[in-house]
């Protein structure tokens, strides 16, 4: 079972609803014991990094999150905040993540000529395969993506970036280590590139 | 490269979908959930989803209908209409919108400030409703175009930007619904004073429209109503949508 992980901070319908469209819709939980059970988990979430942070604690489930991906290696899927979450720090905010990636995330910023290019980065983007992963297997040609952030990961381990995306400069636009996927845009928002991507998750 | 979005615009009033001009004469369109269907077949960017009648009649947003609409949509969903605090935003929010656009309340600094601190200001969109007046001056209107402000458009759009804002909808009354062309002097007006994306709306009717709004006005993106809508001349009711091929070419 597919638990999606409801801690305050996500648009989870969207996401229930293309597992659903895919035959598999999971349970969106916010309990712990659903979390033990679960054989694959979704950390969705948007907004402010130490907004989602405080929420993940208020949860308490950070203890079985660690162990479940941790120590068990089930399949996570982080998705856009959830994904940032996943690193070590923010320079949105003063909390520590929760470090499952040796990364951190950064303000985007540009020089004061490009008046073109806005933040947040929102909209359709494509991305570029770095790593082949399970995840990533026959994505479609040109496969693009919906975005909406104003901070991106920085991996410092590079082996750890399994998609980039060109915004001024090419960015970590999705990371894999292990059984931990994280990725920056909304698949569940991104038609048929989005539903690949969970079709890859659900057979991991 | 960042892909320009092109938007649909669909104004909910009463059970269904209609299309204004200049927001008077609603006509009609049909159901929302069978459109929102008909976009994701044609993998439409996002979807603007207005509740043009939520502040005139004082009540909440139609939070079941939303999240029903928002559940059949594999797009990015902006909602606006009738949203005045942050409880109201935490329900819609719930229903899976990916974005909240405020217009009567972008007069509330400190609202789009608290919104954009728990959402992020990725999340919080502002739609300024404009009208040129008898001097041909622009001018600022909230509450469904008719409460007038003495604020002109690029300073609004730079105060809700400082607030929190991180997208402008920049909307002619004059020209909606009309398929004339987007009033371009004032989405420059907007789009060259604020570094967040801006949003094109009012008055699109050809695809050319759609790119002058880009490559004239500066803006980031586009939506559209009566042209995603409407078929010919005697606007018979066919919601349509450019193919992605099309959309490439227009914008290169």
């Amino acid at each position: 079972m597919i638990s999606i992980i409801d801690y305050g901070a996500g648009n989870l319908g969207s996401i229930a609803n293309m597992l659903r469209k895919l035959g598999n819709p999971g349970i969106i939980t916010s309990s712990a014991d659903d979390i033990a059970k679960a054989d694959k988990l979704i950390l969705p979430g948007v907004g402010n990094f130490d907004y989602g942070m405080s929420k993940l604690q208020q949860s308490g489930l950070i203890e079985v999150l660690n162990d479940k991906v941790l120590n068990d290696k089930i399949p996570v899927l982080g998705i856009c905040l959830g994904a940032q979450l996943m690193t070590k720090k923010s320079e949105e905010g003063k909390l520590p993540g929760l470090g499952w990636f040796d990364a951190e995330v950064k303000k985007f910023s540009f020089p004061a000529d490009q008046i073109n290019l806005r933040i947040p980065h929102m909209g359709w983007n494509y991305v570029t395969v770095q790593k082949q992963t399970l995840l990533t297997k026959d994505l479609p040609e040109e496969s693009k993506y919906y975005f909406v952030h104003s901070y991106y990961i920085h991996a410092n381990t590079p082996e750890d970036v399994m998609l980039t995306t060109n915004y001024y400069n090419d960015f970590a636009s999705a990371l894999n280590h292990d059984n931990i996927y994280a990725l920056q845009f909304h698949p569940e928002k991104s038609h048929k590139y989005g539903l690949k991507i969970f079709q890859n998750f659900l057979s991991i | 490269m960042n892909l320009i979005r092109v938007i649909p615009t669909l104004l909910l009033k009463g059970e269904g979908l209609v299309k204004t001009q200049q927001f008077k004469n609603p006509v009609y369109i049909g159901d929302p959930i069978n459109a929102v269907k008909i976009f994701n077949e044609k993998e439409v960017d996002e979807l603007v989803l207005l509740d043009i009648t939520a502040t005139a009649e004082k009540r909440d947003p139609k939070y079941t209908w939303i999240g029903d609409i928002v559940s059949e949509s594999f797009m990015p969903i902006g909602y606006g209409g009738g949203v005045k605090n942050i409880e109201q935003a935490k329900k819609l929010f719930d229903t899976g919108i990916e974005k909240l656009i405020i217009n009567t309340a972008s007069l509330n600094n400190e609202l789009i400030s608290s919104l954009a601190a728990i959402y992020g200001s990725q999340s919080i969109v502002v739609c300024i409703d404009v009208r040129k007046n008898l001097l041909g001056k622009y001018q600022v209107y909230t509450n469904a175009g008719t409460e007038k402000h003495k604020i002109s458009p690029d300073i609004m759009a730079k105060t809700v930007v400082e607030a929190g804002a991180g997208e402008i909808i920049i909307q002619s009354i004059d020209r909606e619904g009309t398929m004339k062309g987007y009033d371009l002097d004032l989405i420059k007006m907007v789009s060259e004073i604020v570094n967040v994306p801006v949003v094109a709306s009012g008055g699109a009717g050809t695809q050319d429209h759609l790119r002058e709004a880009i490559q004239i006005g500066g803006a980031s993106s586009v939506t559209a109503g009566s042209m995603f809508v409407f078929k010919g001349k005697h606007r018979g009711i066919l919601i349509n949508y450019p193919t992605s091929n099309d959309l490439k070419n227009l914008f290169k």
